[in-house]
């Protein structure tokens, strides 16, 4: 046998998993964007764009803002654990980081709503510490609380991504910029994120991706208006059984999602040829 | 958080590096723990109601109502847990030769191929969800384990695909092609010397997907509800319905594997696999 066709059998239940239970489910919910009341035509979209263009432009710009973020902690925290020099202080952040990480969403979105929250501890701790008047005290609880949710839950994956990748790179050209003198941030920007880039971007985008799926914490930190997509499609579902206008609303995340998804192949295309 | 002492060796001045240290490390523990620590406080909070910082009164009773024997949330947590362990047992027994074929064999659209395991995770499950459950309801999995399983095992692939094939492509190839040229054959070389040595990343892929499993929330409820309840669901609607004890129960019960998992994984996710992941 072929090693090409032994390599095509060996990943094709896999394949076949996907898709079955994936893109016929997503194409029958991309079919059902198009159908309106039996006929295809383009009225789940002129509906959505009249009821939920203020929440497409949010879910963007949450996302984006959550993602920059998340790249700069995680380079943040790589850059230190490979470049800090005191082990004391290295061995204190790679204890502290990574906590998160595993959490599940759910529960991220139940511990932060208490913490966040108008009267949460968070606030209560900065009134003790005579940091914040109980009057200026404000509701985390919107676009600000989702975006602190994605960052706290996400950063510590992708930082662990981007450690690991920083940790086999060839110390030598690093200690050759060093001993020329250069500071450890002109290190880290010019010399240590250049050859971990690919790792970067690989765990940004699943992030990317990730925070677009995310139902349970805008249900939990966010629900009302402007809201997340994915709390939208649930809401379309379960309050008007409207299943056109949610996978209208599906299919327009889908094309979000992929205009990233098409970076990350073009990027490893690229490094391939 | 860069900043950091530049000559920490004879400087008297290199002490006082550890007051920013102090301070960033101070404020990442306060976001990283406070969360966590009113979790905890909440779980034993009898009375705690505004405007006071700290519970009135502590207490058990929450607890006994979780554990009690119809309180819904044992039978959850079985489930959870059994939906979890056959999602990493399907995930690895497809992702094992697929991650095999990807490090090692030449696949044709290879780069396409890895990216169609990142389909599940690219697209708001919810719409797709919905339309398993139709095609499930039809074939009766809807309301099953098997159908949950399922559920989560395409949606757990692309981190049991991606790492399996890291793990496998960060293994040096001549070990294999040494111990066929010694006679043994394809399959028993693969056995031997090349699975023993993926193992550690084969592991971590299984913790990926076991905890992805326990954390996932839409599909249970859309494939699983009301007949498989599983432990996010509960949590959503104690939550839901204002019962912050019961939901923090819930939460901690979540919390706990999540936690031993993310202190031993870097003991099975060894750097060299790490930096293959997406390639």
């Amino acid at each position: 046998m072929s090693r090409r066709l032994l390599g095509l059998l060996l990943v094709l239940p896999a394949l076949a998993v996907i898709a079955f239970l994936f893109i016929l489910p997503l194409i029958m919910s991309a079919v059902g964007a198009f159908q309106v009341e039996g006929a295809f035509g383009w009225g789940n979209f002129t509906k959505t764009f009249d009821l939920y263009t203020k929440d497409i432009i949010f879910t963007v710009v949450i996302v984006s803002l959550s993602t920059v973020l998340i790249g700069i902690a995680s380079v943040a925290i790589g850059g230190y654990l490979t470049l800090g020099e005191h082990p004391v202080a290295v061995a204190i952040l790679r204890w502290l980081y990574r906590w998160p990480m595993f959490i599940p969403f759910i529960v991220v979105g139940q511990i932060l709503r208490t913490f966040l929250a108008k009267n949460g501890m968070m606030n209560n701790t900065f009134i003790n510490l005579g940091l914040l008047t109980p009057l200026d005290a404000v509701s985390f609880l919107d676009w600000r609380g989702i975006v602190i949710a994605f960052v706290w839950k996400q950063t510590p994956f992708v930082a662990l991504l981007v450690a690991g990748a920083m940790a086999s790179i060839n110390r030598d050209t690093i200690e050759a910029a060093r001993n020329l003198g250069a500071s450890r941030l002109r290190l880290l920007v010019e010399i240590v994120v250049p050859q971990v880039a690919m790792t970067l971007t690989v765990g940004l985008i699943l992030s990317f991706v990730t925070m677009m799926s995310v139902l349970s914490v805008p249900l939990m930190i966010n629900a009302q208006s402007p809201t997340m997509l994915t709390a939208d499609i649930a809401f379309r579902v379960n309050s008007y059984g409207d299943y056109g206008v949610a996978n209208a609303l599906g299919l327009i995340s889908l094309v979000l999602a992929s205009s990233v998804a098409w970076i990350y192949l073009r990027a490893s295309l690229k490094e391939r040829a | 958080m860069i900043a950091a002492p530049n000559s920490a060796r004879s400087n008297p001045l290199a002490a006082l590096w550890w007051v920013p240290r102090g301070i960033v490390f101070g404020l990442m523990a306060f976001f990283i723990f406070g969360p966590l620590f009113n979790l905890l406080l909440w779980t034993v909070a009898e009375k705690w109601y505004f405007p006071y910082s700290l519970p009135l009164e502590y207490g058990f009773s929450s607890w006994a109502k979780v554990f009690a024997p119809r309180g819904g949330a044992m039978q959850s947590l079985t489930n959870s847990l059994i939906v979890a362990l056959l999602t990493v047992v399907a995930s690895l027994a497809l992702a094992i030769p697929a991650g095999y074929a990807l490090a090692r064999l030449k696949l044709p659209l290879r780069g396409l191929i890895l990216l169609a395991f990142l389909i599940p995770q690219a697209f708001p499950n919810l719409t797709v969800y919905v339309n398993i459950a139709r095609i499930f309801y039809e074939i009766r999995l809807n309301g099953t384990i098997a159908g949950v399983v399922l559920v989560h095992v395409s949606h757990g692939l692309v981190y049991a695909v991606w790492i399996a094939t890291a793990a496998f492509s960060a293994i040096d190839a001549e070990l294999e092609q040494a111990a066929r040229n010694l006679g043994a054959g394809a399959f028993r070389a693969f056995l031997d010397v090349t699975l023993p040595l993926a193992a550690p990343g084969l592991m971590a892929s299984a913790i990926f997907v076991f905890l992805e499993s326990l954390d996932e929330f839409t599909g249970s409820y859309f494939v699983g509800a009301p007949d498989v309840n599983m432990l996010p669901l509960l949590l959503y609607t104690t939550a839901a319905g204002g019962n912050y004890q019961i939901a923090s129960i819930t939460a901690l019960l979540l919390l706990v594997p999540s936690l031993v998992f993310m202190l031993i994984v870097e003991r099975f996710l060894k750097a060299d696999v790490l930096s293959r992941v997406g390639h």
